[in-house]
C-alpha cells in the first residue's frame, strides 16, 4: 500500500517533465537537470543570476537567503596567520561572517597555579613568559605589586633603568605587531623589515640582561644587574637607525592603494563598545578617546618625561596600525630622555631583608651569609594584604592582583591580561563583514595567545 | 589614582555594581575569585575591579559567595566584557554564574574533571628522577 | 625482492638522502615564545633561506619537517598528533625549546611533559628560548644525521 502511494506521488510530483503548473517543461524542472538549490527561487534572485539586474555593493542588501544556508568554518588552532594557537568557529552566510566564536585554551600553562608555589623573587621567571612579546612589562607589573605590598621604594636609577628597558620593549613589541600584521595582509617585506630592526634592540637586551627574550631582569627590589659599559653608544645607534627605517615603512605602506583599500573602514570598534567590553590600549586610542596609564596613573617615575599620546578618530584597522607607528616614535623620545638624564646610584633597594648581599661580602660577614641563604632558599616574607597595580603594556592595561597571607609565596596571583579582554571584541568587529577582512581584523587587535591563556 | 575598596555580601552585589555604573564607572577591568580554603568560613570570594575613565578612579568590590550553592549573579548584562572572565572563574574555581549566556569551560579541555585553581587541586607535579639518585 | 647493495643502489641512496636534506620545508607549528625565535631565525639576520627552508608551509601535507616550537598543553595534544599524522613520509620532528623537550619549567597539570610522549622526535634543541643559532645548529645536525643514514625513512 505504501509503495503504491509513493509511486503515485512520484507521478504527480513537480519533478515530472510535463508539469503544467510550473509553466511548462523547462530544463530546471527535471530531476537530472535540476541545478537549483531551492525548489522555488525568488524572482529577484534569478534576475541577478541571469544578469538582468546588477548590484554594485553586495553587502548593502538585506538577507536574501534562508537560515539554513549558513556554514560553520573552523579556522583551526594550527594556522598560518601567525598569531598563535587561536581557534575561531566562524558562521558564514555566503561570504559574510555572521557570528564568530573564539575558542581559546590551547596554550594554557597553569601559570597562576605555578605562581602560588614560587617565591616572590622567582615569580618573575613565571610571569615573564605570559606575554612573550613584551616580557619586561609582565616582570614590571609583578615587581610593582610586590613592592606595593612590601611598602618599599626602589632607588631612582632603578626606576629609570626600568623605564628605559620597558620602552625599548614597547618598540620591539610594536615592530612585531607591524611585521606580522603586514605579512598577514600580504606585505611580506614588512616581516623582514620589522624583524631586522628588532634584532638591533634584542642585541642590546642580550648585552644587558643575558637573554634575547624572557629576560627575568626586573625583579622586586630593583633590577638584576646594572647597565653594561658603553650602553649609551648602543642606544644612540638605535635612536639613529630606527627613525630612518620607519620612513621606509611609511614610504611602502602609507599611501599604498592596496593597503588603504584593505584596511580603511574595516573592523570598526567604537568607543562605547570599548567601554562595554573593557578594551584599553591602542584600540581605545584609535577610536578617539585619550587614555594612557602612563599619563593618568604614572608608574616608576615616568611622569618626568615629556611625550605625547597619539589619538586617532577613525576606529578602523588602518588607525590601529597607524597608532602603533606613532607610538614607536613617542617611545623613542622617552628613551632619549631616559638616556640623557640617567642618575647615578644603586640599582637595587638597600633593604637587607629583600635584596641579597653582594658576592664578596659573603666571605667577610656571617650575617651576609645567613641573609643570602635565607633569601635564596626560603625567600623574603611579604606582609598580609592584597594589591592591584596596572601598567600600560603595548596591548592595553596589564594588571597584577596579588593576595598575600604573610608567607614567602603569593597566596593568589592573578594577572589581568589585556589580550584576554581584547579577544572579546572579535565577534563585534568581524560580524557582517566579508571573511577576507577577518585576518586583518585579528591582526589589528594584536592578540598574544600566551597572554590570553596564561 | 585613588582606589576604593568595598566589602559587600553576595546578594547585594548586583545592585552595588549597577549603582557604581550609574556613578560613572564605565569599564569592568577584572573579575576573579580567591579561594580561602580552611582560612575563612565562606570559601570563595569574588573580586571585581572597576575603572572610571572620566573621573580617574578605581573601585574594587570584594564579596563572599555562600558555601552551599557556589552561585552568583552574572554581570554580563551590565558589562558585556565580563563574559570571558566569568567563564574562566567557572572553569578554574567552579563558581556558577546564573544568567550567563554560555557558561562552559574556556581554558581547560571540555572533558576535564576538577577545577584547577582550587587549593585542594594539586599542582600535578611529576617527580623528576635524577640520573644517579637512588630510585624512589 | 631482495636487491643486494651494489655500487649502483648505494649511490642512488646517497643521492636520495642528499636531496632530502637540501630543501626540507617546515610546517608552521609555532606555539609560544619559541615561535618568535623561529620567525627570527627565518628573517634576514639569521637566514634560513640559505638552507632552502624559508618557506613555512601552512598545510601539513606539503611539509617534511615539524618544528614543535613552544609549550604543548593538554588541549593542544590531539591537534598536534593530527597534524603529524597528516604529514607525508618521510617526515622529521624537531622539539625546540625546553617546554617541548621535557615540559620545561612548567611541571604541572596543564602541560604535556615532553612532546615525545605524542610524536617521535629526532632532534631536541634546548634553551628557553633557544636562540636562532641554536635552532640552526639543531637543523644542521638533523641534516648530518640524514646524510649519514642514521635516520632510516
Amino acid at each position: 500500500m505504501m509503495e503504491e502511494k509513493e509511486h503515485k506521488d512520484f507521478q504527480d510530483s513537480e519533478y515530472w517533465a510535463t508539469n503544467a503548473e510550473q509553466g511548462g517543461w523547462s530544463l530546471a524542472s527535471t530531476d537530472e537537470g535540476n541545478q537549483k538549490m531551492d525548489i522555488e527561487e525568488p524572482q529577484e534572485e534569478l534576475n541577478i543570476q541571469m544578469g538582468k539586474e546588477v548590484l554594485d555593493d553586495y553587502i548593502g542588501r538585506e538577507e536574501i537567503s534562508s537560515e539554513d544556508d549558513r556554514m560553520i568554518v573552523n579556522m583551526g588552532p594550527q594556522h598560518p596567520s601567525t598569531h598563535g594557537v587561536l581557534r575561531l568557529q566562524v558562521e558564514l552566510e555566503g561570504e559574510i561572517v555572521r557570528r564568530v566564536k573564539p575558542v581559546i585554551g590551547y596554550l594554557h600553562t597553569g601559570m597562576e597555579k605555578t605562581g602560588e608555589s614560587l617565591t616572590y623573587s622567582q615569580g618573575c621567571t613565571n610571569t615573564t613568559r605570559m606575554d612573550y612579546l613584551a616580557p619586561l612589562f609582565n616582570e614590571l607589573v609583578f615587581s610593582l605589586t610586590t613592592e606595593k605590598l612590601l611598602n618599599i621604594e626602589v632607588p631612582e636609577r632603578a626606576k629609570q633603568i626600568r623605564i628605559l628597558m620597558t620602552e625599548l620593549n614597547r618598540v620591539t613589541s610594536h615592530l612585531v605587531a607591524l611585521a606580522t600584521g603586514g605579512m598577514d595582509i600580504g606585505a611580506i617585506s614588512m616581516m623582514i623589515f620589522g624583524f631586522r630592526e628588532r634584532e638591533m634592540i634584542l642585541n642590546f637586551f642580550e648585552k644587558t640582561t643575558g637573554l634575547r627574550m624572557n629576560h627575568n631582569y626586573i625583579r622586586p627590589g630593583g633590577v638584576a644587574a646594572d647597565l653594561p659599559d658603553g650602553w649609551k653608544k648602543d642606544i644612540q645607534e638605535i635612536l639613529e637607525e630606527i627613525p630612518k627605517k620607519l620612513k621606509d615603512y611609511d614610504q611602502m605602506l602609507l599611501d599604498n592603494p592596496i593597503w588603504n583599500g584593505r584596511l580603511r573602514n574595516v573592523g570598526i570598534l567604537t568607543t562605547q563598545e570599548c567601554f562595554d567590553l573593557g578594551i584599553t590600549g591602542p584600540s581605545l586610542r584609535a577610536s578617539g578617546y585619550e587614555w594612557d596609564l602612563r599619563k593618568v596613573e604614572p608608574y616608576s617615575g615616568i611622569e618626568k618625561f615629556n611625550f605625547d599620546i597619539p589619538v586617532l578618530e577613525d576606529s578602523d584597522v588602518f588607525s590601529r596600525w597607524r597608532i602603533k607607528v606613532l607610538e614607536i616614535q613617542e617611545s623613542l623620545k622617552i628613551i632619549e630622555q631616559a638616556m640623557e638624564t640617567m642618575p647615578k646610584g644603586d640599582y637595587r633597594v638597600d633593604d637587607k631583608k629583600v635584596t641579597p648581599p653582594p658576592r664578596k661580602r659573603l666571605d667577610e660577614s656571617m650575617e651576609a651569609l645567613i641573609h643570602h641563604f635565607k633569601l635564596f632558599t626560603e625567600g623574603f616574607k611579604v606582609p598580609e594584604g592584597e594589591a592591584y597595580v596596572a601598567v600600560e603594556s603595548p596591548r592595553g592595561e596589564l594588571g597584577c592582583y596579588i593576595v598575600s597571607d604573610g608567607s614567602s609565596t603569593p597566596y593568589k596571583m592573578h594577572i589581568r591580561a589585556p589580550s584576554f579582554c581584547n579577544l572579546q571584541a572579535l565577534p563585534v568587529i568581524m560580524s557582517n563583514s566579508p571573511i577576507a577582512d577577518a585576518v586583518a581584523s585579528i591582526a589589528s587587535l594584536d592578540p598574544v595567545i600566551g597572554d590570553v591563556d596564561r | 589614582m585613588e582606589e576604593q575598596i568595598y566589602n559587600i555580601p553576595a546578594d547585594q552585589l548586583r545592585s552595588k555594581v549597577l549603582e557604581l555604573r550609574n556613578q560613572g564607572y564605565e569599564m569592568l577591568v577584572d573579575l576573579t575569585v580567591v579561594d580561602w580554603y580552611r582560612k575563612r568560613d565562606d570559601r570563595f570570594e569574588l573580586v571585581v575591579n572597576l575603572l572610571s575613565l572620566s573621573k580617574k578612579k578605581r573601585a574594587r568590590i570584594l564579596s563572599n559567595i555562600s558555601n552551599e550553592k557556589l552561585e552568583c549573579e552574572s554581570l554580563t548584562d551590565i558589562y558585556p566584557g565580563a563574559n570571558f572572565y566569568e567563564r574562566e572563574a567557572f572553569d578554574m574555581y567552579g563558581v556558577i554564574f546564573s544568567g550567563h549566556p554560555d557558561l562552559t569551560r574556556i581554558l581547560m579541555p571540555d572533558d576535564w574533571v576538577g577545577h584547577p585553581l582550587r587549593k585542594d587541586f594539586g599542582l600535578g607535579k611529576i617527580p623528576v628522577q635524577f640520573k644517579n639518585a637512588p630510585k624512589v | 625482492m631482495f636487491a643486494p647493495d651494489n655500487i649502483f643502489t648505494t649511490s642512488i641512496d646517497k643521492a636520495v638522502r642528499w636531496s632530502r636534506t637540501q630543501s626540507m620545508w617546515p610546517v608552521t607549528f609555532g606555539l609560544a615564545c619559541c615561535a618568535i625565535e623561529m620567525m627570527a631565525a627565518g628573517s634576514s639576520k639569521y637566514d634560513l633561506a640559505r638552507y632552502g627552508m624559508e618557506v613555512f608551509r601552512a598545510s601539513p601535507r606539503q611539509a617534511d619537517l615539524m618544528i614543535v616550537a613552544g609549550r604543548v598543553s593538554q588541549k593542544m595534544a590531539p591537534v598536534l598528533r593530527q597534524v603529524y599524522d597528516q604529514m607525508a613520509e618521510p617526515k622529521w620532528v624537531i622539539a625546540m625549546g625546553a617546554c617541548s623537550s621535557s615540559g620545561g619549567m612548567f611541571n604541572n597539570y596543564a602541560l604535556v611533559q615532553g612532546v615525545d610522549q605524542i610524536v617521535p622526535v629526532d632532534i631536541y634543541v634546548p634553551g628557553c628560548p633557544p636562540g636562532p643559532q641554536s635552532l640552526m645548529h639543531g637543523i644542521l645536525t638533523l641534516h648530518e644525521k640524514i646524510m649519514e643514514g642514521e635516520i632510516n625513512r
